[in-house]
């Protein structure tokens, strides 16, 4: 980070993530229905009403009852599509519409400040749509073990390796910022939401398409998800997920702490 | 409203905030700053002028901490910006060029969050939001959004913004560009009194009447390097005459008329659409004129400003 001026907090991108606290508490009921209510839909279409087809006809996913199969994949998959959307339009803004970024800058607060900030809102953003998607999941019975609490932190953190990557490439968009994003949503979450496991095993999906499950952050958080709510991890396992998670935050967030500063500071 | 602006500073009058010598600023093979030397003193009013692109914002980004020299040294406040860039932020008030107020917030909480920026408590925040909305005359939209005031209230918000941490130096660039006449004199109000409170005040402005009411001393800038220095006094006595006589024609091609006046007065500059006639007393200049046999469709005779300072050191106007 930083270095910390004269006589200031050394905290100072508390007042960053206040900012898009604030923002948060102006406008998160206008928000209500892509935040909370898309995910529950899908909850109840996909692990309800399909789920009772899928465990009529095989008798769920290698023994597991189809609800109880795809909600957790769901819970990892909300956490990418909430993070995603918190992490794109927002920060074009910050950049160069309400020009949000170059406020801050104008103060003691720097670019790494700036960055942490909004990171850290996405995070407690994303926290709060994943606790709630769990409050609602224990509702339909979708779970079946209390270990889905302790996937709540990997969930976030599959979130977030989303979310940080989209920092950075909102920070490089400079001209055609729509056309950035259709391509991001159309051919990259939305397949990825369909192809990582989330609805179905990766391995009944072609071989060739198998390694790019692995490569995207997705599906180690499917994986770990799952492993968990259903009760009976494989802690190995669990570990290597969450591992690669991690280093896909550090990493993105080298990239997009260098993108912020070459588009901020001219 | 002593409570707004920078607090009885004991350093000495000469103390200087802003030095700059050689400074440059470079965007790939394009240089928007060409080594230009300023001093800007603590209490003093002191504008950039020139015209659109001639390298008045980019100086004033370097000023304001954000933007890195291509070259050159820099010092604010006796620091250097590159390493002590938040501790010199900490103590300067920026009015942006384009208002960087959140519309979704209300008009209070844009000063309150602003004020969390410089580190300051809740309460503390609280407190000048108050003062500032009431020095800005804003107190009565305190909770309303920001995204249905009119231009001037935005302006007003973001200079009562720019003031929460009672900084020592404001910058002001183009602050008040678009503004109707009503709204730019409810601004320099504000300013003046900021001045009178002992905030130095530094601004850009392709505006002289802007220049001439607000500025202690400015320079003029043209393609990135300063032209002219002085007082606004100083520089219409050093480049123009006393009075200018303005000529008007039926006619668009005005070279005959320019050529029928030469000699008349010290001077005279052929614009589009009319002539200009540097004179110490354009009265007796305008007889001159008279008895030459020039019949022009309307003259009018005002006194120099900094336009006429402008158009003789670069050959154009400002604002076209």
């Amino acid at each position: 980070m930083a270095t910390v001026g004269r006589g200031m907090p050394s905290a100072r991108w508390a007042p960053a993530f206040e900012m898009w606290w604030l923002l948060y508490l102006r406008t998160w009921k206008g928000n209500l229905i892509s935040r909370f209510l898309l995910p529950v839909l899908f909850l109840v279409s996909m692990g309800v009403v399909l789920g009772d087809l899928v465990d009529e006809r095989t008798g769920g996913v290698g023994g597991v009852p189809y609800l109880q199969f795809v909600v957790p994949g769901i819970l990892a998959a909300q956490a990418m599509w909430s993070a995603m959307s918190e992490s794109t339009y927002s920060v074009t803004g910050a950049i160069r519409w309400n020009m949000g970024y170059h406020a801050m800058l104008a103060t003691p607060l720097g670019v790494g400040d700036v960055l942490l900030g909004h990171l850290l809102y996405v995070t407690v953003s994303v926290s709060m749509a994943t606790v709630v998607f769990v409050l609602v999941g224990a509702l339909f019975g979708a779970w079946v073990s209390w270990w889905v609490v302790a996937a709540v932190p990997v969930v976030v953190l599959t979130g977030m390796a989303f979310s940080v990557p989209c920092f950075a490439l909102s920070a490089m968009l400079r001209d055609n910022v729509e056309l950035g994003y259709t391509v991001l949503f159309r051919f990259v979450m939305t397949p990825l939401f369909l192809f990582s496991g989330t609805f179905f095993p990766v391995d009944q999906l072609p071989a060739v398409l198998q390694p790019v499950a692995w490569v995207t952050p997705l599906w180690h958080g499917v994986e770990v998800s799952r492993d968990l709510a259903l009760g009976a991890p494989d802690w190995g396992a669990v570990a290597l997920h969450t591992a690669y998670l991690v280093l896909l935050v550090m990493l993105s967030s080298v990239w997009a702490l260098r993108a912020f500063r070459r588009r901020l500071v001219v | 409203m002593g409570t707004v602006g920078a607090a009885a500073y004991s350093a000495g009058v000469d103390e200087a905030l802003v030095e700059a010598r050689g400074l440059r600023k470079e965007f790939g093979d394009f240089t928007a700053v060409d080594g230009i030397d300023v001093t800007v003193h603590r209490g003093e009013a002191f504008g950039f002028l020139g015209p659109n692109g001639a390298g008045k914002s980019s100086t004033m980004r370097m000023v304001a901490a954000v933007s890195p020299p291509s070259g050159g040294t820099l010092r604010l406040f006796g620091l250097d910006p590159a390493t002590d860039g938040p501790s010199i932020r900490a103590r300067l008030g920026v009015v942006p060029q384009r208002d960087t107020l959140d519309e979704e917030l209300t008009v209070a909480e844009n000063i309150r969050i602003y004020g969390r920026y410089f580190g300051l408590s809740r309460a503390e925040v609280r407190r000048r939001a108050a003062e500032l909305l009431d020095f800005a005359q804003l107190s009565e939209r305190a909770d309303s959004r920001v995204e249905p005031l009119s231009g001037g209230m935005k302006r007003r918000l973001t200079i009562a913004r720019s003031l929460v941490n009672n900084p020592e130096m404001l910058l002001l660039d183009e602050p008040t560009t678009g503004l109707d006449p009503q709204a730019r004199h409810v601004l320099w109000d504000r300013l003046f009194r900021l001045k009178r409170s002992g905030v130095t005040l530094v601004l850009t402005t392709h505006y002289m009447d802007e220049a001439e009411q607000l500025c202690d001393r400015l320079v003029v800038m043209d393609h990135g390097a300063i032209v002219a220095e002085g007082s606004p006094r100083e520089l219409i006595q050093r480049h123009a005459t006393r009075e200018v006589l303005e000529l008007r024609f039926v006619e668009d091609d005005l070279s005959g008329h320019a050529a029928a006046v030469d000699g008349v007065g010290e001077r005279v500059e052929v614009l589009p659409d009319r002539l200009l006639v540097y004179a110490a007393d354009g009265d007796e200049a305008a007889a001159e004129v008279h008895r030459r046999g020039v019949r022009p469709l309307s003259s009018l005779v005002r006194r120099a400003t900094l336009e006429d300072v402008f158009l003789h050191l670069t050959g154009r106007t400002l604002v076209d």
